[in-house]
């Protein structure tokens, strides 16, 4: 049977959306708000009880929320947008349409189907074991099997994505090599199906053991291979929030990759080195030997880090050739100045990533350093650095294409421009806070999935220092910002899905959301070749003097502990 | 508009700009740089956690403390009178995690160093040492051994930092340094 798919061509862009894709990256994106929003609102409950001079829920609460808040935010936001995303990269930039759209419906259907049923498990009181749940402490069993069902339709998904590639191979509906954003989506899906081999290869026995068929899971086992889970499934977001970056700069200022060799070089490495991250959770296990731990923690001599300093100086890079390109040449950093600040998806691109770099990058290889963690294991730091990888890094770079996404592909025009002009401010600023405040709560020795840092109903009595008490206060002022910023992202989304005039075929000129070729950039492979970049040096130039800085300051801190052999 | 063919189908042929070599010398070479660093500390650094661990039964781990506590009890201390255990210098010394609890108290000396055991009775918990901030993980039928030298005296407590459930930020322990 060949049907025709019907598919029009997008006004703006030039290419092809098939109407198979089209809902389904609709439906997918909307179902992912409503997790940000459910996971974000638990987030800033959470913040609030451990704000002391608040401490709004009692106790058996705040571990329920909490477990809630990590589930929602951390795996079905995320993973909803990226197969979003993903059928975005396949089939729309590659004009082609969505291989088997039952089963990506399928898939849709058992996601959701799962992650309503951890969250009814959770609420239900009986699994407030924290996202990660550890063995041997037991959630009930649709807990787990909750989990395994999401990620089982995330499988599915990830392969109608490679079967759309193949198609699209196959009826050579592009020439060449695939678009640098569709490739990085490649290795985000390939990531993807050893990420979820992982947490099936623990989440079924663990389910077996809930329901007594299983006698006994050993808890250094559980970790490392859920970590293969938990850790990879950050590097799906890594890979995922880098192409939304080349994306965003492709179609807003019409940039390209400084080397398509170098860039995707470093995604490659990627899909190579990422999966040892499982052992940074390991490092201060009994059991595991200090070799593996090393070797390990640094992903084989850091070189998955390698890629993502790669991509730290090819973004700006990028944007900088672009702007150059386009006249803004004046002294190093003219044509920063005049990026388009006001346009909420680029500010979002930049500001993850500057966040992502230095609040999470730099922050998570001291983290990953084995005797380093010594002194942060399980505290707030931990939180700190992954709120900023995730929530600054990820969260605001998917929030930032949403801005895209929403007038080319539901073709609305955004209501309420200026709200969403100041949203990724408001959303970044809080969210650096919640990040900076809880790392310096964690250096202070702050426990991170801790109900109260006063030891109220404690037996023994230990004090805290004031200053954690502070930090715990301003982190709580944070989360409020970051989620004004959330909110102001909600609204401004539903209500121009809902409400938003309908976008007409001649807005392209009317009213740009890309720059005119910004599509073809996006779409084709290409590099941009040797301009001088000076401010791009520049700035790569600070952010590695803060990294090198910041890293022997903690090797400073760790030579001041208790001797420990 | 169109949609414009790939502008170079060859792209890994194209040169690498001087700019990008750079960086990414020098990046590769911080990495290795950062890798050298951890061998380093292994070696000349005065913080590492030793690979000693032992597989335990937790009902054989807990008898073995109640006799070290046994033993070396000088008083016992709070509501629940946990009892302070003040072993010799040099010696092996244990504490247990259980819900909720760091079980016994230990009292050491400052400058002397012991070898610290600790095993889980029941599920996993952290020992976060503060405010010197030394945090380990500690799970059941692990038992594993840290030698460690306090240097500074005082009062320590121990957190638990690993989420166990209800009575999770109630589970403190302490450990006493004092001088000679």
């Amino acid at each position: 049977m060949i049907a025709k798919e019907k598919f029009r061509v997008c006004p703006d862009t030039g290419f092809k959306v098939f109407d198979t894709t089209e809902k389904l990256i609709k439906i997918n994106a909307v179902v992912a708000v409503v997790f940000l929003a459910v996971g974000g609102l638990f987030g800033l409950l959470v913040a609030l009880t451990r704000w002391p001079a608040v401490h709004l829920l009692p106790a058996d609460l705040f571990y329920l929320v909490l477990t809630a808040h990590g589930a929602d935010v951390l795996l079905f936001w995320i993973v909803f947008f990226e197969v979003a995303v993903l059928y975005f990269a396949g089939s729309v930039l590659l004009n082609v349409r969505l291989a088997a759209p039952r089963w990506a419906w399928a898939a849709f259907i058992l996601m959701l189907v799962g992650a309503v049923m951890a969250n009814v498990a959770v609420l239900q009181g009986e699994s407030s074991v924290m996202f990660t749940s550890y063995v041997p402490m037991r959630a009930a069993p649709h807990f787990y099997l909750g989990l395994i069902l999401f990620a089982v339709g995330a499988l599915v998904a990830m392969f109608v994505f490679f079967g759309t590639l193949v198609i699209a191979k196959e009826e050579k509906t592009y020439e060449g090599s695939v678009p640098l954003v569709t490739f990085g989506a490649i290795v985000a899906a390939i990531i993807a199906v050893y990420t979820i081999a992982s947490g099936a290869i623990i989440l079924i026995p663990t389910l077996l053991w809930s329901l007594d068929l299983v006698a006994d899971i050993d808890s250094v086992m559980y970790k490392l291979v859920w970590w293969g889970m938990g850790h990879s499934s950050q590097q799906i977001n890594m890979a995922t929030q880098v192409s939304i970056w080349y994306c965003i700069a492709a179609m807003v200022l019409g940039a390209k990759p400084l080397s398509e060799k170098v860039s995707r070089g470093a995604f490659l490495l990627y899909i190579v080195f990422l999966q040892l991250a499982s052992a940074h959770h390991l490092l201060v296990e009994p059991g595991i030997s200090s070799e593996w731990k090393v070797f390990n923690t640094s992903y084989a001599l850091y070189l998955a880090v390698l890629g993502s300093m790669i991509h730290g100086m090819s973004i700006p890079g990028a944007v900088e050739c672009a702007q150059r390109r386009r006249g803004f040449n004046e002294g190093m950093f003219g044509w920063l100045r005049k990026a388009p600040w006001g346009n909420p998806a680029f500010s979002g691109m930049a500001l993850s990533v500057v966040l992502f770099g230095i609040l999470g990058g730099i922050t998570g290889v001291v983290l990953g350093a084995e005797q380093l963690n010594i002194i942060m294991h399980n505290t707030l730091y931990v939180p700190g650095h992954f709120h900023g990888t995730v929530v600054a890094g990820t969260t605001l770079a998917f929030m930032a294409i949403t801005y895209l996404v929403v007038p080319l592909i539901f073709r609305r025009e955004i209501i309420w421009p200026k709200v969403a002009q100041w949203q990724p401010y408001l959303f970044g600023l809080g969210v650096t806070g919640i990040s900076l405040f809880m790392m310096g709560a964690g250096t202070l020795g702050v426990s991170r999935r801790h109900w109260d840092m006063a030891f109220t109903d404690a037996p023994l009595n230990f004090d805290v220092p004031p200053a954690a008490f502070l930090m715990m206060g301003l982190n709580g002022i944070s989360a409020v910002i970051a989620s004004i910023g959330g909110i102001m992202f909600i609204l401004v989304i539903v209500g121009t899905i809902l409400f938003g005039k309908k976008r007409g075929e001649d807005a392209c000129r009317t009213n740009p959301v890309i720059l005119p070729g910004g599509g073809a950039t996006v779409m084709a492979a290409g590099s941009e070749g040797t301009l001088k970049l000076p401010g791009t040096i520049a700035l790569v130039s600070v952010f590695f003097a803060a990294f090198v800085l910041y890293y022997f300051v903690n090797w400073k801190y760790l030579s001041e502990v208790w001797p420990l052999s | 508009m169109a949609l414009t063919p790939p502008e170079n189908p060859h792209w890994w042929r194209e040169p690498l700009h001087r700019m990008e070599i750079g960086w990414i010398t020098i990046a590769f070479l911080w990495g290795l740089f950062m890798f050298g660093v951890m061998v380093y500390w292994h070696i000349n650094g005065e913080q590492n956690l030793s690979n000693e661990a032992y597989r335990v039964n937790p009902d054989v781990y807990g008898e073995k403390v109640e006799a070290f506590a046994e033993k070396y009890t000088v008083r016992t201390e709070g509501k629940t009178e946990i009892p302070v255990v003040k072993p010799p210098p040099g010696s092996d010394i244990y504490m247990l995690g259980r819900l909720w609890e760091w079980w016994p108290i230990l009292e050491l000396q400052k400058d002397q160093t012991y070898r610290l055991h600790l095993s889980s009775m029941d599920w996993q918990h952290g020992f976060s040492l503060q405010p010197t901030n030394i945090n380990l993980q500690v799970h059941p039928k692990y038992e594993m051994v840290v030698t460690l030298k306090p240097t500074k005296s005082g009062e320590f407590g121990v957190v638990c930092n690993e989420f166990c459930g209800i009575g999770h930020h109630t589970m403190l322990g302490k450990i006493y340094v004092v001088d000679k």
